[in-house]
């Protein structure tokens, strides 16, 4: 009598109970190796956006080398306390999604579509052994053609000059707007400039740069066949290297160093 | 007796029944992970120890699953082995569970597993069935390791990631062939197997199930207006 209510009811339920078990076993035990996974993950992004990763050594001792600053986005400040927060772990990206931590931006504003910034920011120094600013890596983020593309950029110590980008999380078309993870485009942004009159300027543009254009050091070659994507790089750029963005405390390092 | 059918049920699916070539099973994995040899054995394990276990437990309690949910309680396995595996894979290679990124929880539908539990778990004994299934899982192994190793070697020209021919762009002799990175290749591929083992084992060749009628002309569309 396999076919009983009862039957075909108890053994869907134990079969059930059963799997349950054991995927929400596996999920829970593993659960801390994955997250380690996640966060090497993206240490490595950050650190091959300093340009500093070596494969050889550990995760853990390059990462490092880079000192995080908490940012206030309202008045540009670098801080090394937020209330109880601890700056080793804190991630902006979860904190702009909490109401309490985030406001959001108004849509005249938001040409990179960002949506919710979160108060506080996290960006990260590169100092040399005496203390010296050589690059800071700030995280980026925007709406692309699909999504929005997550990333890092390094800048150099002059705090106008790009020395690399990467990006972490994106939802691009494979093979168009996916190539924003070429090596060969990514070191196309090496040495090119993004303030000219304390306007952002750095923009990519649709095709090829012109080496004779006086403006070539603002401009960056387009992805074929992703001008949304392309456009959506610059508006990123404009947007996070704008007043809302980071341009008060770029000022604010440079006073500093 | 036993022995020569545990050997039957393993090597079987190897060329002869070859889930991939015979039945044309699993294509969709095997022409998506295939570009990369190591990423391409990793999801031969992957699929592998999914098709030996979902067998094994479908046929530990074949007796007592009523036939008219049987499908959907052969899902829930399998789609909990995918998941558990999947989880796996996170935790110990990140790395290449990034690469096959939905193709592991693809592996749910992947029909080699459903038609194997379906054909084969639900009617024999759990050890055998297990066999089954790492035949039928092996048997799948082979063709998309071949189809890697071709697609890496002549279409990167490195295996496992090392250098095998250096390439032109790199100042060596070897122009890559990029065709060979997309997925239309393993179509190919694939279809040059099934060609090369029908013509090896005659017995594979379909009867044909109709045939084309001859040349007709095109109906004379002037006379049909004449007509009207």
């Amino acid at each position: 009598m396999n076919d009983s209510i009862i039957k075909t009811l108890t053994v869907s339920f134990l079969v059930c109970l059963f799997c349950s078990l054991i995927v929400s076993y596996a999920a829970v035990n593993l659960r801390d190796l994955q997250n380690l996974n996640k966060l090497n993950d993206q240490r490595i992004k950050i650190l091959k956006t300093a340009a500093i990763y070596s494969p050889n050594e550990s995760i853990e001792s390059q990462f490092s080398r880079l000192t995080p600053k908490f940012v206030d986005f309202s008045t540009g400040d670098l801080l090394d306390q937020y209330g109880d927060y601890d700056l080793n772990t804190y991630d902006p990206v979860y904190f702009s999604k909490q109401p309490s931590h985030s406001t959001p931006i108004p849509s005249s504003e938001d040409i990179a579509i960002v949506k919710n910034k979160e108060n506080i920011g996290k960006i990260y120094l590169l100092k040399d052994s005496s203390e010296n600013l050589e690059k800071v890596i700030l995280p980026i983020r925007g709406y692309g053609l699909w999504g929005t593309l997550y990333g890092y950029i390094a800048i150099d110590s002059d705090l106008n000059t790009i020395r690399g980008l990467e990006f972490y999380a994106h939802k691009e078309t494979p093979g168009l707007g996916a190539e924003v993870d070429n090596p060969k485009w990514k070191a196309l942004w090496d040495g090119k400039s993004i303030y000219k009159d304390d306007q952002v300027e750095i923009e990519v543009i649709k095709g090829k740069v012109d080496p004779s254009n006086k403006m070539a050091t603002y401009q960056v070659d387009g992805l074929s066949g992703a001008t949304l994507t392309s456009r959506g790089v610059t508006n990123m750029l404009v947007y996070w290297f704008g007043e809302s963005g980071y341009k008060e405390t770029l000022k604010k390092i440079n006073y500093e160093s | 007796m036993k022995v020569n059918q545990y050997k039957d049920v393993l090597s079987k699916p190897l060329i002869e029944e070859n889930p991939i070539t015979l039945q044309i099973l699993g294509i969709c994995s095997a022409l998506a992970v295939t570009s990369n040899l190591s990423v391409t054995l990793v999801m031969c394990v992957a699929l592998t120890s999914v098709v030996s276990f979902s067998n094994l437990f479908i046929s530990l309690i074949r007796n007592y699953i009523p036939s008219s949910v049987r499908i959907i309680v052969q899902m829930t396995i399998i789609a909990s082995l995918v998941i558990v595996v999947d989880e796996l894979l996170k935790a110990y290679d990140y790395e290449t569970s990034k690469k096959l990124s939905v193709f592991v929880g693809l592996i749910i539908t992947n029909c080699i597993v459903m038609g194997r539990a379906e054909a084969f778990a639900m009617k024999e004994k759990p050890f055998i069935s297990f066999l089954d299934g790492l035949g039928n899982g092996l048997g799948y192994s082979i063709i998309l390791i071949a189809v890697a190793v071709v697609r890496e070697l002549f279409g990167a020209g490195t295996l496992m990631g090392y250098e095998i021919f250096s390439l032109v762009s790199n100042g060596g002799w070897y122009p890559a062939n990029n065709l060979l990175l997309l997925p239309p290749s393993s179509f190919i591929l694939i279809g040059l197997m099934i060609w090369g083992i029908r013509e090896y084992k005659k017995d594979q060749i379909e009867p044909n199930e109709f045939k084309l009628s001859g040349h007709a002309t095109a109906p004379d569309l002037r006379k049909k207006e004449a007509n009207v």
